[in-house]
């Protein structure tokens, strides 16, 4: 009460003119804040701030690489940028998996998306159905010197999406083995080139794990079981691929699942089989899984290519790769492709061909992406002399024609809940903490919830 | 506290008439408004816009990627919720959080506090050390516990190997563990909040009532259970409130360490909002579970009302 002010109330004009000053000195200097701010901080946020341009002639590029994949990105990013001069790109690298696709969808539902994104073949089919994409057409990718036959054929059908493409695939990125090959030339598994032996069958590859584990004391071959339920997913889908009747898990666009039950019991039993016999561990994790093939406690890993770059900064380690080994009647690896995207926006004529304009300098250096383990998407490439002597990299390059890419459905696709929901099951049966039929049982009652959604899309 | 309410000022000191004062007020009104439209505006737009959109979506099929609400879904998204064992599971992980937090939350805080208080020399580090982790942003803590927890290499699974468990459960990577290392982290971040609030009750409860206990012969411990525990009566009561609130919106250290994982065993009831919202662009049937929880926290806050009620009854 006391701090009511005692004023006369006869006196308005004295009371106004010191609010007023005080108003408006406030509202001047905090003008000037604003100002000095944006001219301080860059054009970004001011950018941001009025819904402008960040600057004309900067494209804006969004991806989710990290480890070794991330570095490479940089490189190419890098010689774009000399080619383009300062200021011509920005950017930007989020977390993996779902995080990334939450990101570049309400980025581009609130207006204010990157030029070019980076999206899993496996993902792009939704954010394509969710209106959240340009299509790519063949007057586009003329634009820049490419058409559709610039694409490895089976990438480019399997970006069909109600008959439109809706992006450029630069790779696929298939499971495959990895070996440490001091362990294998002393288990007497490689060839007369210090190549692996041919494995066929899961009577040779148990046989060659027995003796691999004689030689490295521990283990045989090791996969991730904890904490990764990607790779669990990728190593149960590539030996259930592998079989004949092997249907897709889903169909009709996720609202029904039409896996095959027994070939799926039949395959997480072998799967257990082997960390039951103590050839594989029960319980590792992403890194420690290659920790062991590289420090000799196991002779193989299973993991995407991409851990070549990793595997690479070994010192002295001495290693081959190969298309996972096939144990059953036809060859098959889980896999994936990466791909760019063009977010919904409105662009003019020269930011779409800025837009392509980088696209296709990354398509350019797929060799140097290529380093990385991925086989390349780009023809040119694919076919080229350097491409076919890079080792071991090109050793793998027939597997684009053998992977399976996962079924599409809103809640599916590479780090999708799909993805999570089956992969976290599977990997408590290569743990040992569930039975096949009770992981399978868990995993379909919990994908049924996603099925019998009505899709958002 | 019928202390304080005689020494409430009786005499008025140069009062304004109730005239005058009408007039101050009608001429206060509109700058008073200025003054809070700043905040007033944002508080509009980013609270209580959302949660006015929040409680109609929830009606609706709204998906995130089509314009407006959607068709009219009635309680179809409740039923859904209500019927779904994610939800249900989570909305368990959210309250088996609550309480293996809150417990620890205040009863550690308050043993703490009380060893602290009767530190004579170096206080200040007590209070620093224990304040310290609560200002560190939760990706910082999560990193950092991360790492303590990593399989094999972590300096947890390195203590228990040490110990002779050759091939410990990776925490974060066990569906019964995950929630419990997510906890044991959020109770060695936030303590120092719970810390402070009771070293700040701690410091005012008159030295004379020690003094005088101690002179009629009262033990330490009777002196803690007749003195400190009832005068600390109201800061227990706003610790257990806040604590139980904060566990209840349990989001970051379970988003960063475990992404709800292995699987969903430790998703929480906001993890599964956010999920079903903006990854599975499902924002009626997110609403529909966010605004369960808005039911949850406000029967919490009830309770908590009623008790302080009891309480004041007792002490009038």
């Amino acid at each position: 009460m006391t701090a009511v002010p005692q004023r006369p109330s006869g006196n308005p004009s004295g009371r106004f003119s010191r609010r007023s000053l005080l108003r408006g000195g406030l509202g001047a200097a905090g003008a000037l804040g604003i100002a000095g701010g944006l001219s301080g901080c860059g054009s970004a946020i001011s950018a941001g701030l009025v819904g402008s341009q960040l600057d004309p002639g900067t494209v804006t590029y969004w991806n989710l690489f990290g480890g070794g994949d991330g570095s490479r990105m940089q490189t190419m990013e890098a010689t774009y940028e000399k080619q383009k001069g300062p200021n011509s790109l920005q950017a930007a690298t989020f977390a993996w998996g779902n995080p990334y696709y939450t990101k570049v969808s309400l980025a581009t539902l609130g207006d204010a998306p990157p030029d070019v994104a980076v999206s899993h073949l496996t993902r792009q089919s939704n954010l394509a159905i969710a209106g959240l994409l340009e299509p790519i057409t063949e007057d586009m990718l003329a634009m820049v010197g490419l058409s559709s036959s610039s694409f490895s054929p089976k990438v480019w059908e399997a970006l069909a999406v109600n008959g439109q493409r809706y992006a450029i695939p630069i790779d696929t990125h298939p499971f495959v083995l990895y070996y440490n090959k001091d362990v294998c030339e002393k288990a007497d598994l490689l060839d007369g080139d210090g190549n692996l032996k041919e494995i066929r069958g899961t009577d040779q590859w148990e046989a060659a794990l027995e003796a691999a584990k004689k030689v490295t004391g521990s283990w045989g071959a090791s996969v991730a079981t904890v904490g990764d339920t990607a790779t669990s997913w990728r190593w149960f889908q590539s030996l259930y691929s592998q079989q004949t009747g092997s249907t897709p898990w889903l169909g009709d666009g996720g609202r029904k699942l039409t896996y095959n039950e027994d070939l799926t019991i039949k395959t997480l039993d072998y799967i257990q089989s082997l960390t039951k016999k103590k050839l594989m561990p029960a319980i590792t994790d992403y890194t420690g899984s290659q920790t062991l093939m590289f420090t000799g406690k196991s002779a193989f890993y299973l993991q995407g290519e991409w851990e070549i770059t990793t595997a690479e900064s070994i010192d002295g380690l001495k290693f081959g790769m190969v298309p996972v080994p096939t144990l059953f009647d036809q060859p098959a690896c889980q896999g994936d492709s990466h791909t760019f995207v063009l977010p919904r926006m409105n662009r003019s004529e020269d930011q779409l061909k800025r837009a392509l304009g980088f696209v296709k300098s990354l398509l350019d250096q797929s060799l140097t992406w290529a380093q990385g383990g991925h086989i390349p998407a780009y023809v040119p490439t694919l076919d080229s002399q350097q491409y076919k002597d890079l080792k071991p990299q090109s050793n793998y390059a027939d597997a684009v024609n053998s992977v399976v890419y996962d079924a599409q459905a809103w809640y599916s696709g590479s780090g999708s809940n799909f993805e999570n929901t089956v992969g976290a099951q599977f990997g408590l049966v290569q743990q040992g903490q569930a039975t096949p039929a009770a992981a399978l049982s868990t995993a379909r009652d919990q994908l049924l919830v996603y099925a019998d959604t009505k899709s958002p899309l | 506290m019928t202390a304080s309410t005689l020494e409430r000022p009786t005499a008025p000191v140069a009062r304004p008439s109730a005239r005058e004062e009408s007039d101050v007020r009608r001429g206060e009104a509109r700058p008073a408004w200025l003054f809070i439209a700043p905040f007033g505006i944002f508080y509009v737009l980013f609270l209580i816009w959302p949660i006015i959109y929040m409680l109609i979506s929830s009606f609706f099929n709204t998906s995130l990627v089509a314009k407006g609400f959607g068709s009219f879904a009635g309680f179809g998204n409740y039923a859904e919720m209500l019927t779904l064992p994610l939800f249900w599971e989570s909305m368990w992980h959210t309250i088996f959080f609550t309480i293996i937090t809150t417990i620890p939350l205040v009863v550690l805080a308050f043993v703490f506090a009380i060893l602290a208080n009767r530190v004579r020399r170096a206080q200040w580090f007590f209070r620093l050390a224990f304040f310290v982790p609560f200002i560190l942003p939760s990706a910082a803590i999560a990193i950092v516990w991360t790492f303590i927890y990593s399989p094999s290499t972590g300096l947890w699974d390195s203590l228990r190997t040490a110990l002779g468990n050759p091939a410990p459960n990776p925490v974060l990577g066990t569906p019964d563990l995950a929630l419990i290392g997510v906890a044991v982290t959020t109770i060695w971040w936030t303590i120092g909040f719970n810390f402070v609030l009771y070293l700040a009750g701690l410091q005012d409860i008159p030295r004379e009532l020690y003094e005088a206990a101690a002179v009629d012969g009262a033990s330490q411990w009777q002196q803690i259970k007749s003195i400190t525990i009832p005068l600390l009566g109201r800061t227990t009561t706003l610790v257990v409130l806040l604590q139980i609130i904060a566990s209840l919106k349990i989001f970051d250290q379970v988003y960063l360490m475990t992404a709800g994982g292995p699987g969903t065993s430790s998703q929480v009831v906001l993890g599964l909002v956010t999920d079903t919202a903006f990854t599975n662009y499902r924002v009626g049937a997110g609403s529909a579970a966010s605004v369960l929880l808005l039911i949850v926290i406000l029967i919490v806050t009830g309770i908590r009302q009623l008790i302080e009620r009891a309480q004041n009854r007792r002490a009038a």
